[in-house]
């Protein structure tokens, strides 16, 4: 079944703020295999010009999960089947650095649904800000939703 | 902010040091945890080969952070990372041999911007194969 074009502005907006601590960071970068002090040790990120800690490129990523009841990805009348979807792109804007102590509002919004063969790709767009609406970061993520295009007369059985 | 390198000091062609990384089973599941993806095509192959795959696969997120330290190792400071982008062109399989596979990573400066910023393009292997497409970033020098 394809995919419902209408939600494409449609926002999300995560119910609890994302609150950043050492720990996070610490155990993320634990994960990737980085040893980069300035991921861990307050003091090393302050020579870099950091108030604490800060956060790898990658690490908003999280907030998917976290929040992932308050994610288009879940929204029955969007109409995506999980186990049809695999990951295409990720893009991180990043305003500023994200560090320990960041106390993060999460915005989710379906940016685009296009079709692409016999595929539909849906991008999603979340946007990250502090309380006081700084923006921090947009992360754009596309999941390619396979075999859910409605068939054209030219394109049927391609 | 305060990056390493410094903006002059680097042309288009510039060349960033390459890395490699191992990724055994254990990793997605340190991955798994720290980022809360639990898919279960990253932990358990019967699910992963009853959809189509030829094993566990590492998660895309996971080969896109350990690319994106070719980057910050070379700039010193990770908050000088302004954009980074991929798209995932082809599966990481990891086998549960006790080796695992292993990643391959190199990057190489393609543009100089206004304000300080290069653009780095990376290129992701494994076994030779191209792992991650058009995987860019942008990097804010000093």
């Amino acid at each position: 079944m394809p995919l419902n074009a209408d939600f494409v502005g449609r926002e999300y907006p995560a119910a609890e703020p994302y609150e950043v601590s050492r720990e996070l960071i610490r155990r993320f970068a634990d994960a990737i295999g980085d040893p980069n002090p300035a991921y861990r040790d307050p003091a090393a990120a302050r020579a870099l010009g950091h108030p604490d800690v800060v956060a790898p490129p990658t690490f908003l990523t999280v907030l998917s999960f976290r929040y992932v009841v308050d994610s288009p990805m879940v929204d029955p009348a969007l109409g995506l089947d999980y186990s049809r979807v695999v990951h295409g792109e990720q893009r991180f804007v990043a305003h500023r650095p994200v560090h320990a102590g960041d106390v993060l509002r999460v915005v989710s919004s379906v940016e685009d649904i296009r079709v692409a063969g016999r595929n539909e790709v849906l991008t999603t767009r979340t946007a990250v800000s502090t309380l006081d609406g700084e923006p921090v970061a947009d992360i754009y993520s596309s999941v390619v939703s396979r075999g859910t295009a409605v068939a054209t007369q030219e394109g049927e059985g391609a | 902010m305060t990056a390493v390198v410094v903006y002059d000091s680097v042309e288009v062609g510039t060349v960033l040091p390459p890395l490699s990384f191992p990724i055994q089973r254990a990793n997605l599941v340190m991955y798994a945890g720290a980022s809360g993806d639990f898919n279960i095509i990253h932990w358990n192959e019967k699910v992963a080969t009853a959809v189509g795959l030829p094993d566990v696969i590492a998660h895309g997120m996971l080969t896109m952070a350990e690319a994106g330290r070719v980057v910050t190792d070379w700039v010193g400071d990770p908050g000088a990372v302004v954009e980074y982008g991929v798209r995932f062109v082809r599966p990481v399989v990891v086998p549960d041999d006790g080796v695992g596979t292993r990643l391959d990573v190199s990057g190489v400066v393609t543009e100089k911007l206004d304000d300080g910023r290069v653009v780095v393009q990376l290129t992701a292997t494994v076994g030779g194969d191209k792992v991650l497409g058009q995987a860019r970033a942008t990097v804010r020098l000093a």
